[in-house]
């Protein structure tokens, strides 16, 4: 049995130890936000929050997150943070077939908290463990900064 | 909101659901009864199947395999080449034989090692310069068409020249990489197959499934899921997988999941194509054109698929925005025994359009003439004939977004700079090209009127609430929010009132497929004038229903077996500037700037638009010096996305780009295709760039860190 926490929820799973963290994630709490893209940590689709930081949850042996503090997309949706790069990402076009999105925006939120106001060079770097076929980065580049703006201090480090 | 300019964005139709991760793919969904499946595929490139041997399979798990298809074994493209279960020959490694199904996928896996099946290999073909070699042999050449001015004129015109340029072009695989892999549900029921998945064309697949399951119209239903990009990797391929799952759905009695791992998905589906391209061209003494003539190969792979029709498109833009005197064209499509291609965005044009801006820039060289100059001065113009003796019918705006392009990028002055910048640089080189090109909207020829035939239909509820059936998808390019607003504005309703679900063919009429940058321009058309008709009846409060017909408008006919006549209603058109920095000591390349200019007509999404170039133009670019797949012995030697690398955020760079209004008279507001246009420019400026900064000729895409450093040794070699 291994227990752990779940978007602010103390979970017990009897899943082989061996099993990755985001077949749990999707076949056990059905938490569908974590998609999978490759299966072998190329593309950040799955990124989840493993005690705040970014990983790829498909890496993860669920074994090993004994008593961790997982947080998926679904964790942070009703939040603040969530609202606002959910603004900026419709207003700066970042969304296409949506697929790489929920991981794209762990990935922007996780570089937010980190660096509050990035620069472009910053953001591209910050968002580079993610793949997304559709829109050239661009517009995803674009809705991060803006988020950065339009967040005025919710995106300082704690 | 009423929509005033219907340029103006607006908020995407799906992005809600997206952006939480909320909205189901078909890997997100789970039903009663379910099942999954896996293949088991060949592991040889060509030969005859001798035994199949199965493990004793546990409760509730089984085979499925072409004895249990109902109808014939193959899939419903075009020719009756590819089996939906190889039982005779196998064609190409990975080439589905059977497909076991049950609960779980861990044992699945493990019942797939333990199936044997005996094979008798044969002699493969396994490059394209040996199908090229072999063209003559029986079943080699799956397809070909010549045109253009006969060769006697060519010849008479080449003896009389100062010279006579050749040049031989490679180009490579591409692989699509959506970020969703393919996946298919049949959904089991006593009456009907429901198939539901990742797709392109509703149709496509549902046509595939009448043909292998051999049932009528009612009993087999199509629906689209969201669908995590398709760049026309999920065109036809999806039938196939349509086929496996509903044959396997009705063996078995249960519902059927097929969704591939990223390694096999790069492993068997379709891909773009790899093109050789011959050129001759006879040039007079000051380095003007006198004739050209193209020999044109591509590697179906192991059966025809839509080879024969993205040839046609790789032919049709053989001469690119050029009017050449004299130019002959003839091309191939070869079988080898490697994976299948099939579409990718483009659909031909990449290919002959890195060859042909490619064999122009070097002409230039001979001319000794800036290879810019030099393209102008053959640009077609409007009224001009096609190389098919259609017509440019319509204003061509190029000039004026060359000279647009060259202000914004400041293209002469970066010249000069960039030249001097590697006079005093030993290791760092820089570089600006161009690229000039068109892309033919919707299908080629009468496609449209004779095969398509696209119906679409207009739902008023008695609330009054409308609503689009229509068979095409949305994969991302934005046609829910893009269509949406054109019916919006059309009847004067705000854009966030009409309805635009996910498509199912019990719904839906078939309005064609959502290929050939055909959906916004004749599907959108269709839906603007069905939303006239509609406001013309409204009557609140009451049903009302409105189906509308696609409309042919007559030019010059095209002959496909003359290859003459109107290849295409319309062109969209484009300019690209690109610069890079190229490190002589490891041939990387670096992107510095890329500017780009485009007729599409009429934006009908600012937004949507601007996510198309910049995501057209990143696979592009990178098409020309990032992403490289091979064949090896009938193997892909790329099985997985860092094997292949396809761009990140860090290979990109921001992109200057400005859009011209050129309104087309058949197109909604104005609108002429838009999606794969986006993708053409990329790779011919990228090696353009490249050429410029360390000042040498390639022959090939993608021009790879290995390809510069062997070609600065060759040149070491040659010129120290």
């Amino acid at each position: 049995m291994i227990t752990f926490t779940l978007n602010g929820r103390k979970v017990e799973t009897d899943a082989p130890a061996t099993a990755r963290l985001l077949d749990v994630i999707r076949d056990e709490y059905e938490l569908i936000g974590t998609k999978e893209g490759c299966g072998e940590g190329e593309c950040g689709a799955c990124s989840v929050f493993v005690n705040n930081l970014l990983q790829n949850s498909c890496l993860i042996p669920i074994g090993s997150i004994e008593g961790a503090d997982i947080i998926t997309i679904e964790g942070i949706m009703e939040s603040k943070q969530f609202k606002i790069l959910d603004e900026s990402y419709s207003h700066a076009g970042g969304v296409q077939c949506g697929y790489c999105i929920p991981g794209m925006v762990m990935a922007s939120a996780a570089l937010l908290s980190q660096n509050p106001n990035p620069s472009e060079a910053e953001i591209r770097e910050g968002i580079s463990g993610n793949l997304c076929r559709c829109t050239g980065y661009n517009m995803i580049v674009d809705a991060v900064s803006l988020a950065a703006k339009k967040g005025d201090g919710l995106w300082q480090k704690k | 909101m009423n929509l005033k300019d219907i340029s103006a964005s607006v908020p995407r139709k799906d992005h809600k659901g997206k952006v939480s991760g909320q909205l189901p793919y078909i890997s997100d969904v789970k039903v009663e009864n379910m099942v999954y499946g896996v293949l088991y595929r060949s592991p040889i490139a060509y030969g005859k199947i001798k035994s199949i041997q199965l493990p004793d399979l546990p409760e509730g798990y089984e085979a499925v395999g072409a004895e249990q298809i109902p109808g014939p074994n193959y899939v419903k493209i075009i020719k009756e080449d590819q089996p939906i279960f190889a039982d005779e020959w196998v064609n190409y490694i990975g080439e589905p034989i059977l497909m076991l199904v049950g609960a779980d996928l861990n044992i699945l896996y493990h019942l797939l090692e333990k199936v044997k099946v005996e094979i008798e290999e044969y002699q493969a073909i396994y490059t394209l310069e040996e199908a090229i070699k072999k063209k003559s042999a029986p079943g080699v050449t799956m397809a070909s068409y010549e045109f253009g001015e006969s060769l006697d004129t060519i010849t008479s015109i080449e003896l009389k020249a100062h010279q006579i340029i050749e040049e031989e072009y490679d180009t490579g695989y591409q692989e699509h990489v959506y970020l969703e892999p393919q996946g298919m549900l049949a959904i089991y029921k006593d009456d009907e197959i429901v198939v539901q998945g990742s797709m392109q064309c509703l149709y496509y697949i549902k046509n595939a499934l009448i043909n292998a399951l051999a049932c009528g119209d009612d009993d087999v239903r199509v629906v689209q899921s969201p669908t995590g990009g398709g760049f026309g990797g999920k065109e036809e391929f999806p039938s196939m997988m349509a086929c496996h799952v509903a044959v396997a759905a009705k063996a078995v009695k249960k519902s059927v999941m097929l969704v591939f791992d990223r390694s096999e998905d790069m492993v068997v589906t379709t891909k773009r194509h790899p093109a050789k391209i011959r050129y001759r061209t006879a040039l007079d003494r000051k380095g003007n054109i006198l004739s050209m003539s193209v020999d044109l190969f591509l590697d179906a792979g192991a059966n025809e698929g839509l080879s024969s029709v993205v040839l046609q498109r790789a032919l049709l833009n053989s001469a690119g925005v050029y009017k050449i005197p004299h130019f002959h064209a003839k091309g191939y499509v070869l079988k080898t025994h490697t994976v299948p291609n099939g579409a990718f965005r483009g659909f031909g044009a990449p290919q002959s359009f890195a060859g042909i801006e490619s064999h122009m820039c070097h002409l230039s060289n001979t001319a000794n003439i800036e290879p810019l100059e030099y393209k102008r001065k053959y640009l077609v113009k409007q009224g001009d004939p096609t190389i098919t003796k259609g017509n440019f019918r319509d204003p061509i705006l190029m000039e004026e977004m060359i000279e647009d392009l060259l202000n914004t990028s400041n293209y002469k002055k970066k010249k000069v700079e960039f030249k001097q910048f590697n006079q005093q640089n030993q290791r760092f080189k820089k570089g600006i090209g161009t690229s000039l090109f068109l892309h033919g909207c919707g299908f080629t020829g009468s496609g449209e009127r004779d095969h398509i035939k696209a119906k679409v239909k207009l739902v008023k509820s008695k609330d009054d609430q409308v609503s689009l059936k229509i068979s095409n998808s949305d994969m991302g390019q934005g046609i829910f929010t893009t269509l949406s607003k054109i019916v919006a504005k059309e009847l004067d309703l705000p854009y966030e009132e009409i309805l635009f679900p996910y498509p199912d063919t019990k719904e839906v009429p078939d309005s064609g497929p959502t290929v050939a940058s055909r959906t916004t321009m004749i599907v959108g058309k269709l839906l603007e004038r069905a939303a006239k008709k509609l406001k013309a009846k409204w009557q609140s409060g009451v049903e009302q229903e409105v189906v509308e017909d696609y409309v042919h408008r007559e030019m010059i006919p095209w002959n496909e077996k003359t290859f003459t006549g109107d290849a295409y209603p319309a062109y969209s058109w484009g300019v690209n500037i690109v610069e890079v920095e190229v490190d002589t000591v490891t041939g990387n390349v670096k992107l510095e700037k890329v500017y780009a200019n485009y007729d599409v007509g009429k934006v009908i999404d600012d937004r949507v638009i601007k996510g198309q170039i910049d995501g057209g133009l990143a696979q592009g670019l990178a098409y020309g010096y990032l992403e490289k797949m091979t064949s090896k012995e009938g193997k892909i030697q790329q099985k997985s996305i860092s094997d292949y690398g396809p761009p990140t955020s860090l290979d990109v760079v921001s992109i200057e780009s400005k859009i011209f209004d050129n309104p087309y008279a058949d197109g909604p507001y104005g609108a002429k295709g838009a999606g794969e246009l986006t993708l053409i420019g990329g790779a011919p400026a990228v090696q353009a760039a490249i050429e410029d900064a360390l000042q040498t000729p390639f022959k090939q895409i993608p021009v790879t860190p290995e390809v510069i450093i062997d070609r600065l040794w060759m040149k070491e070699g040659v010129d120290g």
